[in-house]
């Protein structure tokens, strides 16, 4: 099977503007008779739905929670980037794309990377029409923030909870077109296939999570917005019920995976208190613009933070990395944490944790400028920091109360304690420029693609791409698939392909169902989470994940022998819910071994510890991996490798650096 | 070692909306570390190696943010500390031996589907009706063009911030949602971009929130004393006079 990216030819910059200006486009009345569905209801799915319910098309929209307003997408923190240059300190598209194409270690496509820097100024654009109140100057202007990786101030916040403002704009464009009887929503309905005639995509089978019934949906394209699957690692900080299984459920039927390895471990996360936790807190990027990082210069130092003296603390970011210092993308911090842990200088309780301190900006750059402010001369240190204190709770506030809530220790006064966590999952379902799968009629968009990050991907850029995706892409992109299929009249879901699909549905709902064994799916959750994070989660190697590979088989097998699901699958049954995707992450961890496994050299994220520069950094090796692998599911733990070559005609690959 | 914490509890059970539910009681040994979810996992874990149900509670991001997370807890929706969902409570707010009782949102607008879970659709309706501003992609004009005073947008956030899960209408008597789409109202009154509908979407709101059975108001206040994110009950206000404005204009 040949992979073609459809990059369309001629100049970066224009690429884009061509393919809009020549796309093939449906006209109105043709509109009203295509039906789209998607599922996911995240920046990706919401923005994708009420865009495409706005250009006239039936839409309908899934998601698995009892709102589309809940998606995943609510919880991010920091801020969505976008070229605006309205801080004049010379950023712009290029800028962006450069930024984008270098800190994902040079894996992404220059094409697609070019498009989401353009389109990424409509964004902000059209979130303010929508009245997300994102922060702003005394002057009425909007206010912008750093993010790891980049040298500009290019970050859009709405204090720490720009996530949840972004996503309740797309989700309030949704409701209108909802309320318009534009689109039809089925919420706590889960999609458990994708339907296929003759080899395209026409619909999908999901289930009422309420009343446990199978339901049959056509569209002429089956839109997946389904998030990332970091929660394979069973620990991250996704929300609980993030999972792969739309995306699994693609690649079974067809969709290939692409990069499924790279995973993004986030540097500053809640570390984990004891066996008990069900997941991880993260404390957002942003907090690096004014947090330093460091631990103790003497190993095993156990004095309180702010007795450790500035001479006896090891700033270690701003000492090996001067450039960027505190600031440098997220693979090389979580890299450097893991060190300074191993090396045996980590601090906590646990040992397994860094210093995140906020007190030296506290006091010297906001407490004096406040103090300028009002006038105050020489002001004592319990002056600037009360004064400093005020500036921090506005830009942070509600993530340093999290902190508080969870430690039960106070970070305006005690250095917070953070660790590297699973976060983000580059690798996803492999799409080309259109957003289509290798499956006709079958699209992702959002963090269920693969497309624009690499190896690595930049704070504040999963934001722009989701909502890039599904107000700015797809629309043009579902438009030229679609023009195509206007002779085709919806289809009846009575279908012999609809049947099977069900069918084959029930059958393993059955099979889970009759297991009647002694082991809950948690416990099984637990241990892959285990298996993934020793073995393919920051550092990885041959051996360990040879043994990763052979266990997961272990498990997977004893999953199916021995788990117990209480109830029955009639009504309303979460564990049952969860089993089928704990099921899906056990075929999904395995593929994420073998991807890893193939890939022998470093890049971004995924680190091998067999390739590695002598200072420890990631050695990539561009002759021979230069390329997205894209795997095809051939049986199951079976799996056949495409690779699509990436050609870099705009950026000159050099080794990454941050120094 | 890590201390733990024997928590007695009594937990509204209810197989499905037509039959009657009730109160269930059970031990669990917790860590005061833990979320009073994670408490509930154990339980929960505990049931099933037990050949019995979990417990069905709703519950997602266990962050405070996506407003999924709802429990009445000792008689108060989040529980006993001010500002903090659920999720975000811990165990050390509890001692050794205490009792727990821990029921449903209770408003007949949101219905029980099982043990703690409740359908919460219609807020979904009501912004349906009008919590929005209308318009579509790709209308926008450059973000900076339209310049918003810091304090204007301060408290379009500070109103925009409401997570959607209900306790204000669980904590009224007379289950009211008047705070959640006060909240609403006032984030897009208060923004130049929201003004042009004002009158429409808040009447449109109104009524919907009527259709949809909640109560009215009668300004106890309980609603903004529960709400985990601290919508104010000024918002309450903007939106009496919102409405009342809108409706002598004849809206
Ligand atoms: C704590 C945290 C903070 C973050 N902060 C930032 C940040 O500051 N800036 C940034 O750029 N990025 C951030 N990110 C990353 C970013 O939030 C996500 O990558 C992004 O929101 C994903 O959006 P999405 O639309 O692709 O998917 P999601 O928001 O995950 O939505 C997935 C949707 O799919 C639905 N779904 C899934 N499976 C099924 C199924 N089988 N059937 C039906 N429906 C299904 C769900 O119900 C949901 O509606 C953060 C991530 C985390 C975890
Ligand atoms: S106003 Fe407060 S209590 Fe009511 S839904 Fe919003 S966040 Fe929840
Ligand atoms: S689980 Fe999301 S707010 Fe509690």
């Amino acid at each position: 099977m040949s992979l073609d990216s459809k990059i369309p030819k001629g100049d970066l910059a224009n690429k884009w503007t061509e393919y809009k200006s020549s796309v093939p486009l449906v006209n109105p009345a043709n509109k009203r008779n295509m039906e789209v569905i998607v599922v996911g209801t995240g920046l990706a799915g919401a923005s994708a739905a009420s865009t495409l319910a706005e250009l006239g098309y039936k839409v309908k929209a899934f998601c698995f929670q009892d709102s589309p307003r809940r998606a995943h997408s609510i919880a991010a923190q920091g801020g969505i980037n976008a070229a605006k240059n309205y801080q004049n300190d010379g950023d712009s598209t290029y800028r962006l794309f450069y930024d984008t194409i270098k800190g994902g270690d040079y894996r992404s496509r220059e094409g697609n990377v070019h498009r989401l820097a353009e389109v990424s100024t409509n964004i902000i654009d059209q979130c303010v029409a929508q009245g997300v109140p994102f922060a702003r100057e005394y002057g009425g202007t909007l206010s912008n923030r750093s993010f790891g990786g980049v040298q500009v101030q290019r970050t859009f916040y709405a204090a720490g909870q720009t996530g949840q403002q972004l996503l309740l704009g797309a989700y309030s464009a949704l409701e209108r077109q909802i309320g318009l009887g534009n689109v039809e929503m089925f919420a706590r309905h889960e999609m458990l296939d994708v339907v296929k005639i003759d080899g395209v995509a026409r619909g999908i089978i999901a289930k009422n999570l309420i009343t446990g019934e199978l339901e049959r949906h056509f569209g002429h394209a089956v839109v997946l917005c389904t998030g990332g699957y970091g929660n394979v690692f069973y620990l991250s900080t996704n929300a609980m019920g993030s999972n792969v299984t739309a995306a699994w459920k693609a690649h079974k039927q067809g969709a290939m995976m692409a990069n499924p390895c790279f995973t993004q471990i986030h540097p500053t996360c809640i570390p984990v208190s004891g066996a008990h936790q069900s997941k991880l807190t993260l404390m957002s990027e942003s907090l690096r613009n004014d947090g330093r990082i460091w631990v103790p210069k003497k190993e095993g130092d156990d004095r309180n933070p702010n007795d450790i003296p500035e001479d006896e603390r090891d700033y270690y970011l701003e000492r090996r990395y001067p450039a960027f210092g505190n600031l440098v993308p997220r693979d090389v911090a979580s890299r450097a944490a893991k060190e300074r842990c191993d090396a045996g200088f980590g601090v906590g309780p646990s040992k397994m944790a860094v210093y995140l301190d906020f007190k030296y900006n506290l006091m010297n750059k906001y407490g004096k400028a406040e103090a300028t402010k009002k006038g105050i001369a020489n002001p004592d240190e319990d002056t600037l920091i009360a004064l400093g204190k005020d500036v921090i709770k506005e830009k942070y506030g509600n993530l340093f109360d999290m902190y508080k809530q969870i430690t039960d220790e106070n970070p305006y006064e005690t250095p917070m304690r953070i660790y590297p966590a699973v976060h983000y999952t580059m690798g996803g379902l492999w799409v080309d420029y259109e957003l289509q799968t290798n499956v006709p009629g079958l699209y992702a968009l959002g963090e269920a693609n693969f497309s624009d990050h690499g190896a690595n991907r930049l704070g504040a850029s999963a934001l722009m791409q989701g909502l890039a995706d599904g107000y700015f892409v797809i629309p043009y992109t579902l438009g030229s698939y679609l023009s195509k299929d206007i002779r085709t009249a919806s289809m009846p879901t009575d279908h012999e392909s609809f049947d099977k699909a069900e069918k084959e549905v029930a059958a393993r709902i059955e099979k889970l169902m009759s297991i009647k064994g002694t082991k809950s799916v948690e416990s099984f959750h637990r241990r892959l989470g285990l298996i993934m994070w020793n073995k393919c989660g920051m550092a990885r190697n041959a051996p360990d994940l040879k043994d990763a590979i052979a266990e997961i088989k272990a498990l997977r097998a004893e999953f199916w022998s021995d788990v117990r699901i209480p109830g029955t699958d009639k009504g309303y049954n979460p564990e049952l819910d969860k089993a089928g995707r704990v099921a899906d992450f056990l075929e999904l961890g395995e593929l994420m071994c073998v991807d890893a496994l193939s890939r022998e050299e470093s890049c971004g994220g995924h680190f091998r510890e067999e390739f590695q520069t002598p200072e420890g950094e990631a050695k990539r090796d561009d002759d021979n991996y230069m390329y997205v692998a894209s795997w095809e599911s051939k049986a199951e733990g079976e799996w056949e490798l495409h690779k699509e070559n990436l050609e870099y005609e705009n950026v000159k690959i050099a080794q990454r650096s941050y120094k | 070692m890590e201390k733990v914490l024997n928590i007695n509890l009594k937990v509204w059970r209810q197989a499905n909306p037509e039959v009657a539910g009730r109160f269930e009681e059970y031990k669990v040994e917790t860590s005061p570390d833990s979320s009073f979810l994670e408490m509930f996992d154990v339980l929960n874990e505990q049931l099933i190696n037990s050949g019995q149900e979990p417990v069905a509670f709703d519950h997602d991001c266990r962050e405070g943010i996506c407003g999924m997370c709802s429990m009445v807890i000792n008689g108060r929706p989040h529980g006993p500390k001010k500002a903090v969902t659920t999720c975000q409570l811990h165990m050390r707010s509890f001692n050794d031996g205490d009792t727990v009782v821990v029921e449903p949102w209770r408003a007949d607008a949101f219905p029980v589907i099982k043990d703690l879970t409740v359908n919460r659709s219609s807020f979904d309706k009501i912004i349906a009706s009008g919590g929005y501003i209308s318009v579509n992609t790709g209308n926008a004009v450059d973000a900076n063009s339209m310049l918003i005073p810091k304090d204007d947008a301060d408290t379009a956030f500070e109103a925009a911030t409401c997570i959607g899960c209900g306790a204000c209408v669980s904590a009224c008597k007379n289950a009211s949602a008047m705070l959640f789409v006060g909240a609403k109202v006032t984030q897009l009154a208060t923004l130049p971009q929201g003004k042009a509908e004002r009158e429409k979407r808040v009447v449109a709101m109104v009524n919907a929130m009527d259709a949809e059975g909640f109560g009215a108001c009668s300004n106890t206040g309980a609603c903004a004393a529960e709400c985990p994110k601290g919508i104010p009950l000024s918002v309450i206000a903007t939106l009496n006079k919102e409405y009342t404005k809108a409706k002598m204009k004849g809206f």
